[in-house]
């Protein structure tokens, strides 16, 4: 990997490393249900990011200390897979930034699930890095958003989110792992039918003149990213909907056939 | 598990390919977007039942709040009927709700229920029903060894555990609710009961529709006594060796016990921890109508006993003799188009 003091950010053609044009976002695939056995599952991939997410729940809380009587409550557990390459140090399951990440994603989620639809119980959202190129938090956010639609769980809304970097005063969309080591970052969550923030993260300082403008500029992003999702799910919907009544049809047919031929 | 590949003309070709595709969409994709948003329709609003699908997703509005009242799945934001999951819009009358294509199962009394129990508490069970909450099961909705009419004494609830101990599998009925929302079970009918000899294989429970019988028997050809296959509304399937007394009844339903014979209860096979003796053939045609099942539930269809017989003829025609009880992705996609005539090659 290049020492990142080398890094061009920002070439002479206005292109980034990757060849992106600043307000470009990386390349996204989604998968909904990889997983058979989760109550609603998804994988997101953004440039060479890949977050694997499954929802269990809402079920019977695991301790019953945790269990509110008037909604859900949400236990968001973070992993990362040893191969993802976060870096040279191996993350146990415990470790403070993971924990970090994921109280992160139970806050944003938390005002727009309608938990008091669910009370007594839980909703456990497993999270797994499975690669990490920068941005681990937005494509984790975007991945438990689509697991919570499959899940058949309640929102308000859905939720998409971004990360915006700043080089000089130029914002840069949806950071790679070798720009947000140099960058000052912004991760933005929002709900994109209203426009309102659930996340606004920073670890970093940055000139108080540029923060709306990176944040009016996650907030669109999140809204294109947002289009992106709402039509994957509703092409799938479609087809999985087509396919339960087809079946259905097809059994009765099948039904018929079988008693006639049988008896 | 089923992605979208993309719309384009190139999705006709088959791919035998095990990775699934998943949607990506690349810039000369954009062209087909269009068929999509007049397909499912933003502007349902207002004309509802007009757009052919009604599919919504969360955040959609779907009508005004000042015409229709609001149901499941929506909520009401600024005079506006709002979706808050993705599916399919229901209307009754001036009801609006919205069914996602999937959810945590929802109890009604006198749902046929396949539970695992959690917990041995005074005088009841927890049972773990695949519900939002633990079901309880109460020693007063349990018929012990002894006959339908027997008194329960003191002596009976310190002795639950041997009855059903944490871990067991059982069948039941749900009876009613309990203020909080959990479900109460019962067990008291020759039909519930513990389970033995045999799987368990959870499904997704929209897959399982509500039928009049959900004790299936598949006769011999399949496997030397048969299977019987149990269809918990909760998405649990229990899959296990035919019985005599299901063999006699003609699938009607008899003995889960594996023990009733003749008397129907008095012997101790009903809490019986011991499987019978199963032949290899009988655990090849169990394991094989386990994979059959999956295989459905992998393409989105719901079950039935047909479908599981068609399909295991389908099968042993195919093999001949009994080698693996999985299925193969080809053979999978191939029975799903002879069995039902469906082209599922086209979205894995």
């Amino acid at each position: 990997m290049a020492s990142s003091s080398r890094l061009e950010i920002l070439n002479d053609g206005g292109l980034r490393h990757d060849a992106r044009r600043p307000y470009e976002l990386r390349s996204m695939s989604f998968h909904l249900s990889p997983h058979p056995t989760a109550d609603g599952s998804a994988t997101v991939t953004q440039g060479l990011t890949t977050v694997s997410v499954s929802v269990f729940g809402p079920r019977e809380p695991r301790q019953r200390s945790s269990s509110s009587h008037d909604r859900a409550v949400i236990a968001v557990e973070v992993g990362v897979a040893p191969w993802a390459g976060t870096g040279a140090q191996r993350r146990a399951r415990g470790d403070k930034r993971l924990a970090e990440v994921g109280a992160s994603i139970r806050q944003t989620f938390e005002p727009v699930v309608m938990t008091h639809l669910y009370p007594r119980s839980e909703l456990f959202i497993n999270v797994q890095v499975v690669s990490a190129d920068g941005g681990i938090l937005p494509t984790a956010i975007n991945a438990t958003t689509l697991a919570l639609v499959d899940a058949g769980i309640a929102m308000l809304d859905y939720i998409s989110s971004v990360s915006i970097g700043l080089h000089l005063t130029q914002p840069l969309l949806d950071l790679s792992a070798p720009e947000e080591m140099d960058l000052p970052v912004l991760v933005v969550a929002s709900l994109p039918n209203s426009g309102k923030i659930t996340l606004a993260q920073m670890e970093t300082r940055l000139h108080v003149d540029r923060f709306e403008e990176m944040l009016v500029l996650g907030v669109e992003a999140c809204k294109v990213l947002k289009t992106e999702m709402e039509e994957y799910v509703k092409e799938r919907t479609g087809k999985v909907v087509q396919r339960m009544s087809l079946a259905v049809e097809g059994a009765k047919g099948l039904q018929a056939g079988f008693i006639d031929g049988g008896r | 598990m089923f992605s979208i590949s993309t719309r384009a003309p190139l999705s006709s070709i088959p791919t035998s390919d095990a990775v699934p595709t998943s949607y990506h969409r690349a810039a000369d994709e954009r062209k087909y977007q269009m068929d999509i948003d007049e397909e499912y329709g933003e502007g349902s609003s207002g004309e509802l039942g007009a757009a052919g699908k009604n599919i919504v997703g969360p955040g959609e509005s779907i009508t005004s709040s000042k015409d229709y009242m609001r149901g499941h799945g929506t909520y009401v934001e600024d005079e506006q009927v709002v979706s808050s999951v993705a599916g399919t819009i229901e209307r009754v009358n001036k009801l609006i709700s919205v069914k996602p294509l999937k959810s945590r199962y929802t109890p009604e009394v006198g749902d046929l229920v396949i539970g695992r129990i959690v917990e041995v508490g005074s005088s009841r069970w927890k049972v773990d029903a695949n519900a939002r909450q633990d079901a309880v099961l109460m020693l007063s909705s349990v018929n012990l060894p002894g006959g339908v009419q027997r008194r329960k004494v003191e002596q009976d609830a310190l002795k639950m555990r041997e009855f059903l101990a944490e871990g067991d599998l059982l069948v039941a009925e749900v009876q009613a609710f309990f203020g909080d929302g959990a479900m109460s079970l019962h067990t008291r009918s020759l039909k519930y009961g513990k389970l033995r000899n045999g799987l368990l294989q959870p499904l997704p429970p929209h897959l399982i529709r509500r039928l009049k019988s959900h004790f299936h028997h598949l006769p011999p050809p399949c496997g030397p006594t048969g299977v019987d296959v149990i269809l918990g509304l909760n998405g649990w399937v229990w899959v296990s060796a035919g019985t005599k007394a299901a063999v006699e009844g003609d699938g009607q339903g008899q003995g889960v016990g594996g023990g009733a014979e003749g008397d129907g209860f008095g012997a101790e096979g009903v809490y019986s921890n011991v499987n019978d003796e199963i032949t290899p053939e009988s655990r090849t045609a169990i394991s094989t109508i386990a994979s059959l099942i999956r295989l459905f539930a992998k393409y989105h269809i719901p079950l039935s006993d047909s479908l599981l017989l068609e399909g295991y003829q389908w099968i042993s025609k195919r093999r001949g003799g009994a080698e693996s009880t999985m299925i193969s992705d080809e053979d999978g996609e191939r029975l799903i188009g002879d069995v039902l005539g469906v082209d599922v090659s086209v979205d894995a």
